[in-house]
């Protein structure tokens, strides 16, 4: 399998707006330099012919793992909504999510 | 300073009734209040809460009932570990303040085993590191050199230990992050197989490749450590529910008849006085009944490429839960996708922005088959690999990093060349195994040396076989002498 083209400033615009992180101008072009560095270095993955090799997502494989079902206590609920930034009514609080005011 | 009393001696007098548990804590205080200013191990020393832990185990033993295992026995734990109202920052500005509603279920069982929690350690930001410099609350020094990195990321851990400021400790191993700190530092660091410790309550960075595992001064006492944490847990679906080796039992059973392979692959790519270290504990395992041979598992070479796309493609998609909403910082903004942005960017660390990109890079759509598929399927090579080399060795045996502690600052403005760090350690995470790394003497520098010993999945108990024999024959290592200020 042949390595993609080398990472562009653009493709680290992109991955870093989808991953909700602001760049300034400086910190783009830094960071498109070490991560194509890194991706350099990922090429003798890249090019491997794995053809018919399974993947490996987990090295010891559990399936089907359920609970009985039973009762437990969770969380408490009121020590849980204490650590969020802001709650209303039992309830996380955000900014307003639609991009027009209601 | 004379060298610290072995953790199982002090269990065994606590439970004795010969040591009160407060008198052993006093102590650790005391040295750690003389050192911590130079070494930064911890981001909190819990004096309180260790001192009202002790006090119980003294009421224990007092009145006829055993305290458990670790009696009185001060544990550090690195700073990704649940502790419920106990501030746990994973060295994050984005999770400053948390107060975490859960422990850990490695917490519980150090308690139950009568262990005090002596504090939080330093690591580098969300365990993405190999120096410790990325934490946001400053850089851990070496307790042997102040001037060198202690390692990563677990380097908080692995400089408690080694300062005395702790017998025992807790790191989590993703890439190395217990072994190589361990190395650096001159400790025993051991990174169990994949399930055999409980992940609940440890913040995960890369999921299928996290592993909690245990920090001592000795293969005893980190046996000691590993049977109380080991074992399943019901609260974590990737825990292994079958029985766990028991390893403090078989600690003087030897190498006779076992094979020991030398990975010739690891060899390769280290410094000289290190490659020095490990001939020499492959000579003293022959000498002690093993049979010795070089052994080649070329796929291990792939490991540092594979691991750099499928942990930050874990990472990216782990911390997308540090969005401002339900816990740590939030920076407001007007909407909701801003309030994101603005939170994440003030609250996380240029290093782990630089692997939450490259993971959703490798992930989006057009490169995730070229990249990531592309690397799970290296791992199921990096398996085969070992599982062949096992067929007919019994453990590996190579060096655990390439070279001793580097110098502050020498490689930060370079991933690359960090992450090289790890390419020794990266394989076993990769194939879920078990790996230990044991002190060996110093290197030309006269810094740490440590030679790693790696096996097939639960091979713990002859892992820690084959460590008590390498540990017996190891050159005499200087105790680290730190004064207060000593830092630059």
């Amino acid at each position: 399998m042949a390595a993609p083209a080398r990472l562009t400033r653009e493709d680290v615009a992109h991955v870093a707006a989808l991953a909700r992180l602001h760049l300034t101008e400086d910190e783009l072009e830094t960071y498109t330099e070490q991560l194509a560095q890194v991706l350099d270095h990922a090429a003798d993955v890249a090019s491997l012919d794995l053809h018919g090799v399974a993947p490996t997502a987990h090295a010891m494989a559990v399936t089907n793992v359920l609970r009985t079902d039973e009762p437990h206590p969770c969380l408490d609920r009121d020590e849980v909504l204490a650590q969020a930034p802001s709650v209303e009514d039992h309830r996380f609080r955000v900014p307003r999510i639609l991009g027009e005011a209601p | 300073m004379t060298a610290p009393r072995p953790a199982l001696e002090t269990a065994t007098m606590v439970r004795a009734g010969e040591e009160l548990a407060v008198d052993v804590l006093e102590h650790h205080l005391a040295v750690i209040d003389a050192g911590e200013e130079s070494i930064h191990a911890f981001n909190l020393v819990t004096t309180e809460l260790a001192r009202s832990q002790a006090r119980t185990v003294d009421a224990a033993v007092a009145a006829g009932r055993d305290p458990g295992p670790l009696a009185g026995v001060p544990v550090a734990l690195k700073d990704n570990m649940c502790t419920r109202r106990v501030p746990t920052t994973c060295s994050s500005r984005i999770l400053e303040g948390w107060l975490p509603p859960y422990d850990a279920t490695v917490v519980t069982r150090l308690r139950d085993a009568g262990a005090l929690l002596i504090g939080k350690t330093n690591m580098d930001e969300f365990a993405m590191g190999s120096s410790t410099e990325s934490s946001a609350y400053g850089a851990t020094r070496n307790p042997h050199d102040t001037s060198r990195v202690p390692g990563g990321s677990s380097g908080g851990s692995a400089a408690a230990v080694a300062a005395g400021f702790a017998p025992l400790a807790l790191g989590s191993d993703t890439g190395g992050s217990i072994r190589q700190p361990a190395a650096l530092c001159g400790v025993v660091g051991m990174k169990p197989t994949y399930g055999t410790v409980s992940r609940y309550g440890l913040v995960a960075f890369a999921s299928s490749l996290d592993q909690i595992g245990p920090f001592a001064t000795s293969v005893a006492d980190a046996a000691l450590l590993f049977d109380v944490i080991g074992g399943y847990d019901p609260l974590d679906s990737t825990s292994l529910n079958r029985p766990t080796p028991r390893v403090l039992s078989v600690l003087d059973d030897g190498v006779d008849g076992m094979t020991v392979g030398i990975l010739t692959e690891f060899m390769d790519g280290a410094a000289p006085d290190v490659v020095a270290r490990v001939n020499q504990a492959a000579e003293a395992l022959a000498t002690a009944g093993a049979r010795v041979e070089e052994v080649s598992v070329p796929e291990v070479t792939l490991g540092l490429s594979a691991y750099y796309l499928i942990a930050p493609g874990e990472a990216s998609s782990n911390l997308a839960r540090y969005d401002g909403v339900r816990y740590g910082l939030r920076v407001d903004a007007e909407d909701t996708v801003a309030m994101n942005t603005a939170t994440r960017s003030a609250g996380f660390g240029a290093e782990v922005k630089r692997r939450i990109m490259l993971g959703t890079y490798v992930l989006s759509a057009g490169y995730m088959d070229a990249y990531y598929n592309q690397a799970l399927r290296v791992r199921t090579r990096i398996i085969e690999g070992f599982t062949a080399a096992y067929a007919h060795c019994d453990v590996l045996l190579g060096p655990t990093a390439p070279t001793t502690a580097f110098a502050l600052g020498d490689k930060v403005d370079d991933p690359l060349t960090m992450y090289l760090s790890d390419v020794c350690t990266i394989p076993s995470n990769l194939a879920g195994h078990p790996a230990v790394s044991v002190p060996f003497g110093p290197g030309d520098d006269g810094l740490p040396v440590g030679v790693q010993l790696l096996g097939p999945a639960l091979s713990e108990g002859t892992l820690f076989k084959v460590a008590a024999v390498v540990e017996a024959a190891a050159p005499d290592l200087a105790v680290p002498r730190i004064t207060a200020g000593e830092a630059a």
